[in-house]
């Protein structure tokens, strides 16, 4: 049998950074995503792809355990995070989220000033350096500094939308995690906004492990450096990972049909 | 012809086979759906009109009969047997007395539940009993809060007639409206903020206190504002529970501020225990009076109730405006 997930053997010798191991999630009795096992590598951009509604959302949220938020909510299998179960009981799940942060479809900024919406989490932790500093390199890391620098105090939701969602990504970086999710970041945007994110994201890579789904394949062939493909099983509509390789290799020499199928746009 | 310059004639035929039509040729259907849209604007404005025919009438008569009686010395002046020299200051004393302390009563109770509700509550069908319940009360007859008022606060509390005994009664009255209007200010946030916000490692708690709170008060102050207004001018419970009729006296005697300064602990301690009586019993006891003078005095106070009733609610019209105002509400 043809081994369709390449990436899951290792990629440049890079360490892995978090692991699923037959992931399963239910939402209430329905199956949302059946046994997925991946690895994620440091400093590496994974990409999630494939049709609506075949759980990409899903399993990223499941990474640093927002899915919990959501009543009913049960899973199988396991996540590591550096080898430790991220399910485990002892495992509080706000400290999970302040080590992996999370980026949103939609730009959220709060509705305060700038600031304030890079200064919350460094704040909530009791950060005790010099928060101005952090608020700057933060802003400075979502290349967003030098067009607010001169307006900190300014409302977040006053900004248009890609500031808005580079915002966002400052207020992120600003409590220091060591992996970004990232659902669908640019989908709320216009191209030249999506753009900036997509450059940013190449220089968060040197620091950061990201962990993107996206809608836009074009956007996965860029940014990524292995790409996940996720279809819809179809007798009990579960997401399943069908292919998981080195990005270019995924979309110029796909292994599996059904990839192949969604990437040339016959499907999905 | 090239397709870019091809003209579209009326009388040409784009799709073949069926017959063409002018734009002026009405779909019957439509020209029902139209009428039928007039007459039920007509009857919406007739109704409209009614309501608004119904009150304009009441207030011209209340106002007719009560303007008279509106001098300073009506507010300034207890009630008296003789009714031109009645007023109504010891009504507005209590009314303000009990307003305040129904606030202090039920305003943390009512956030308190609606914050465990909306965003602590496990859901589980224990909820859902205490969500019906909750609704179940809004709808019960205030005269129901007085009889309980009466056998818990009055007489198994022993704190007698009172201004608390009927503060606590008004509190439970008005509690279910400004837990369901927490409710729904709370529901109001949208998620995505939650999200944002547990998405960075805060714990509910810093999420609620932080984010949550501070954009659904301006909805709670005003749920809050119109479930005390209706306290204001409720009458029933406070009957039942024994509220006086003819009280020349305020509340622990305390008439000014000079008067709080001299025994601040009175304030505290004797006032609550006073007996007293508010706008809508004053109101009450002075048209059940045989002399028409009573009734003009009963006029006069209702026009000061309405225009206290109408302060607040435009109070909370501001306030909603006002913070509304401050940011979009549903980013």
């Amino acid at each position: 049998m043809t081994d369709a997930f390449p990436a899951n053997r290792g990629h440049d010798s890079t360490p892995i950074k978090m692991e699923s191991r037959d992931l399963s999630l239910y939402y209430g009795k329905n199956l949302a995503i059946r046994t997925i096992s991946m690895k994620i590598y440091e400093q590496t951009i994974t990409a999630l792809i494939g049709p609506s509604g075949c759980g990409k959302s899903t399993l990223l949220r499941s990474f640093n355990r927002m899915n919990e938020l959501i009543p009913g909510v049960r899973i199988e299998g396991k996540i590591l995070f550096h080898g430790e179960d991220l399910n485990a009981k002892d495992v509080d799940p706000v400290a999970v989220r302040r080590r992996i942060g999370m980026v949103f479809q939609k730009p959220n900024p709060f509705p305060k000033s700038i600031y304030d919406n890079v200064a919350f989490g460094p704040r909530i932790y009791g950060y005790k350096g010099d928060l101005d500093t952090l608020v700057e390199q933060s802003l400075r890391a979502a290349a967003l500094w030098d067009e607010v620098k001169d307006k900190l105090g300014t409302n977040g939701l006053e900004l248009s939308g890609g500031q808005q969602q580079r915002l966002c990504i400052a207020r992120t970086i600003a409590v220091e995690p060591e992996v970004i999710l990232m659902d669908e970041p640019t989908s709320a945007l216009d191209p030249i906004a999506a753009g900036k994110i997509e450059d940013l994201l190449q220089e968060l890579k040197e620091q950061y492990t990201i962990l993107i789904v996206t809608h836009n394949m074009q956007q996965a062939a860029r940014v990524s450096d292995l790409t996940a493909y996720m279809m819809i099983e179809e007798e009990d509509r579960s997401g399943v990972l069908v292919e998981y390789n080195r990005t270019n290799e995924l979309f110029t020499n796909p292994i599996m049909e059904s990839t192949q199928d969604y990437i040339t746009g016959r499907f999905g | 012809m090239n397709r870019r310059g091809e003209n579209f004639r009326s009388d040409a035929n784009v799709f073949p086979g069926k017959p063409l039509r002018s734009l002026q040729e009405i779909n019957p259907n439509i020209r029902r759906s139209y009428r039928l849209g007039k007459v039920f604007q007509w009857i919406a404005v007739a109704a409209t009109g009614v309501a608004v025919l119904v009150l304009a009438i009441l207030l011209f008569d209340i106002f007719a009969d009560g303007l008279s009686r509106l001098r300073p010395s009506f507010i300034t002046e207890f009630p008296s047997r003789h009714p031109e020299e009645a007023g109504i200051k010891s009504a507005i004393y209590g009314s303000i007395w009990i307003i305040v302390l129904t606030i202090i009563v039920s305003l943390p109770l009512g956030i308190s539940a609606a914050f465990y509700l909306e965003e602590f509550a496990p859901k589980n069908r224990l909820t859902e009993i205490i969500n019906i319940n909750i609704a179940n009360l809004a709808a019960v007859p205030s005269i129901v809060y007085g009889i309980l008022g009466l056998t818990l606060f009055v007489r198994a509390f022993a704190l007698g007639r009172s201004v608390l005994a009927g503060a606590l009664t008004m509190g439970l009255l008005i509690l279910p409206i400004i837990i369901i209007a927490s409710r729904e200010a709370i529901r109001g946030v949208p998620g995505s903020i939650r999200e944002a916000s547990m998405g960075l490692g805060a714990t509910r708690w810093q999420t609620v206190r932080h984010h949550v709170f501070p954009r659904a008060f301006p909805g709670i102050l005003t749920g809050t504002i119109l479930a005390l207004s209706r306290a204001v001018g409720e009458t029933a419970p406070l009957i039942m529970i024994g509220a006086l009729t003819f009280v020349p006296y305020v509340p622990g005697n305390i008439e000014t501020i000079r008067d709080v300064i001299a025994d601040p602990i009175a304030l505290i301690t004797f006032a609550p225990m006073d007996g007293f009586t508010v706008l809508p019993i004053q109101i009450f006891n002075w048209v059940s009076r045989p002399q028409q003078e009573f009734h003009v005095a009963a006029a006069a106070a209702i026009v000061v109730l309405l225009v206290i009733l109408l302060t607040m609610n435009a109070l909370a019209i501001y306030l909603r405006n006002r913070f509304e105002k401050k940011g979009p509400q549903n980013r």
